[in-house]
């Protein structure tokens, strides 16, 4: 049943920052379906309430990572779980990144902060299709050097072949890397607006001036991705609350085609 | 054809069918809907004045029993109920065991559905249970709904279903259909089935076969309803309407009236936004998920992280209305609006919604004229 959820076992617990945690999460006994990247589970803390989460990681034997910054009452208890606890899950919703019209393209992956989570999947599935996609750019912005996720695996992912870019609104001391919002990074690496597809997730902000940045350089907004965020309670397009105009996320997104939500972005709170 | 007798028997023949019969009933100086043991509860003789902000009953002296608009709650009261557990968590052992609430719900027949009303649950069929996901709780007690409508003879003067093309005649969707007529012959129903079950329970009703005269005078009943419809929407299409209006600056004029209270929510008929509720009990390994109606004028409902989506009364009125008459057809292939005017009536600074689209229609009709 969608509504009910699942019972799930956090089998590894990462501190990625101060404030984010990754929960690696296998289930108790029956599995949710199949995930994709870009969809969501709600990940019910015991207790506390359910958050909508994109997954992170899809992994073997049903096992399903959800990278959780700890912002509130429910996000805030899922940080504090230890390997072995219990939480729930129920999904897959919502629509994820569309990777079948990426593929033969040059794919721009842009992200903000805790954005880089739902845009890791879709990392590691591009580089472990080679031949299927052309270059793959990772263009990254984080608050502090602090807040950068997955720094291992970023090296990982520029040994494999992917450019990485990474630049910080506030550089600490030893930092000697880019310092600025992430479209900055935009001129620093080498893709054509005719062959690519880009995909971006990050604050709404960085979303709008980013797919704003590559329109003017060329990209049509069909070709840009973008993974959106609201309140849900349901993802079942049932509560009403994720509305963007005449979208439900939970069912229409959360990644929708800048072409779509471009026009509903430009009205304030709608 | 059935006389009060025969509107007596079926109360009686749903209640042998173990039906929950839930119908119109006076209380608390306003006509509600309750289980009804028998029709002697129905409201024969009331009838109501309706206006912006005002509902006032009124002694009627035909006797008619459905010869009233719409009261303020409508039958998602049992269908989409406002408090719902859905699920209970229990934790042993670091096991969670989560268990779906699965008390069977009553098996309803509604008395006195009016069109609109047919209308709207027809509208939130699509919303809940049409999508990729059904929602259990409503499509459980409406897959067992025994649907009695009423056509509509007496329109109240907040009622625009005509414009909306909801009413005032019932419209598909009903298992059995009701006409009242009160004249000199009597105070009789012209009774038809819309569905085999219906059939079936009509055949045990003694009744007689409707004459002629009698057809044409409930369908005279009916068109003459049409033609005394107390409010109208502009002549436009409304759904365009909304999407080329959200800079107007109505919107502030409205939000300086609106208090954002959520009345106009919590008696619509389509209406079905819900939030959710996590309880645990004194021992913190039990816990409980209801789910609640919720109002998309709370500040909350578009709760972010980084604050409120729309944390404006202007945004929040334009979200209600924009999505009501606009972008529900993009969600759920209709208008949430059915016309019932329910929303205008219970507004506590008598906002109304068709005033406020013939002011957003007025200004693009100015913009239009205006001088490039």
């Amino acid at each position: 049943m969608t509504t009910v959820p699942l019972p799930y076992r956090v089998a590894a617990v990462s501190a990625e920052t101060a404030d984010c945690v990754s929960l690696e999460v296998a289930p108790v006994g029956q599995a949710l379906p199949e995930f994709s990247p870009g969809r969501f589970a709600m990940v019910y803390a015991f207790g506390a309430g359910e958050v909508p989460i994109s997954v992170s990681a899809i992994g073997d034997g049903h096992r399903l990572t959800h990278t959780v910054r700890a912002v509130g009452a429910v996000t805030g208890a899922l940080c504090r779980l230890r390997a072995g606890d219990a939480v729930g899950l129920r999904g897959p919703y919502g629509v994820g990144w569309d990777l079948g019209a990426a593929a033969g393209s040059d794919v721009l992956v842009v992200a903000g902060g805790i954005g880089l989570a739902p845009l890791r999947p879709v990392v590691r599935h591009v580089l472990d299709h080679p031949g299927h996609y052309g270059r793959l750019n990772v263009l990254i912005g984080a608050r502090t050097p602090q807040d950068l996720l997955y720094g291992e695996e970023l090296e990982r992912w520029r040994r494999a072949s992917a450019r990485v870019e990474v630049t910080v609104d506030r550089p600490g001391p030893g930092w000697r890397g880019s310092v600025g919002v992430v479209t900055t990074l935009l001129d620093r690496v080498d893709w054509r607006p005719d062959r690519t597809e880009a995909l971006l997730c990050g604050p709404e902000v960085m979303i709008r001036h980013t797919a704003g940045a590559l329109l003017d350089r060329g990209l049509p907004a069909q070709r840009v991705q973008v993974s959106l965020e609201r309140n849900m309670r349901c993802g079942t397009g049932h509560c009403g609350h994720c509305q963007l105009g005449p979208l439900l996320l939970c069912r229409d997104g959360p990644v929708v085609g800048y072409d779509r939500t471009r026009p509903l972005l430009a009205v304030r709170e709608l | 054809m059935i006389g009060t007798d025969g509107l007596a028997a079926l109360v009686d023949v749903l209640r042998a069918r173990g039906y929950t019969v839930v119908g119109p009933t006076v209380r608390d100086g306003a006509i509600v809907l309750a289980e009804l043991e028998s029709a002697a509860q129905l409201p024969y003789g009331w009838g109501v004045d309706l206006d912006a902000g005002q509902y006032r009953l009124r002694s009627r002296t035909d006797g008619a029993a459905f010869a009233n608009a719409a009261g303020p709650q409508s039958w998602k009261t049992f269908l989409h109920p406002a408090r719902v557990r859905q699920w209970t968590a229990e934790r042993a052992g670091g096991e969670l065991v989560i268990e779906a609430d699965d008390t069977t719900p009553p098996r309803f027949a509604f008395l006195g559905v009016r069109s609109c009303d047919l209308r709207a649950i027809a509208v939130q069929d699509r919303v809940l249970t049409a999508g990729p996901h059904r929602d259990p709780v409503y499509g459980g007690r409406r897959s067992g709904a025994f649907l009695v409508a009423v056509e509509c003879t007496e329109p109240g003067g907040t009622c625009f279903c005509v414009s909306m093309g909801t009413g005032p005649a019932a419209g598909p969707g009903y298992d059995l259909v009701l006409t009242e007529l009160v004249d000199d012959e009597g105070h009789r129903f012209w009774i038809r089935g819309g569905s085999a079950e219906g059939a079936e329970i009509l055949a045990e009703l003694s009744g007689e076969p409707a004459s002629e005269a009698v057809c044409r005078a409930a369908t005279g009943a009916v068109a003459a309803a049409a033609e005394r419809m107390g409010r109208t929407m502009p002549d436009t299409d409304l759904r365009r309407l909304m999407a080329r209006t959200l800079e107007a600056p109505r919107w502030d004029d409205v939000a300086s009236r609106c208090l954002t209270c959520g009345n106009c929510t919590m008696v619509c008929p389509t209406c079905f936004c819900t939030t959710t509720e996590d309880v645990t009990d004194l021992t913190g390994d039990h816990a409980e998920r209801w789910r609640v109606w919720d109002v998309c004028f709370d500040l909350d409902f578009s709760y972010l992280p980084g604050g409120p989506v729309r944390a404006s009364p202007r945004s929040r009125y334009r979200q209600w209305l924009t999505h009501k008459l606009g972008t529900w057809y993009d969600q759920f292939g209709s208008s949430g609006c059915v016309g019932c005017g329910r929303c205008v009536v219970w507004c506590p600074v008598a906002i109304d919604i068709t005033e406020e689209a013939a002011a957003l229609y007025d200004w693009t009709r100015r913009a239009e004229e205006e001088p490039r």
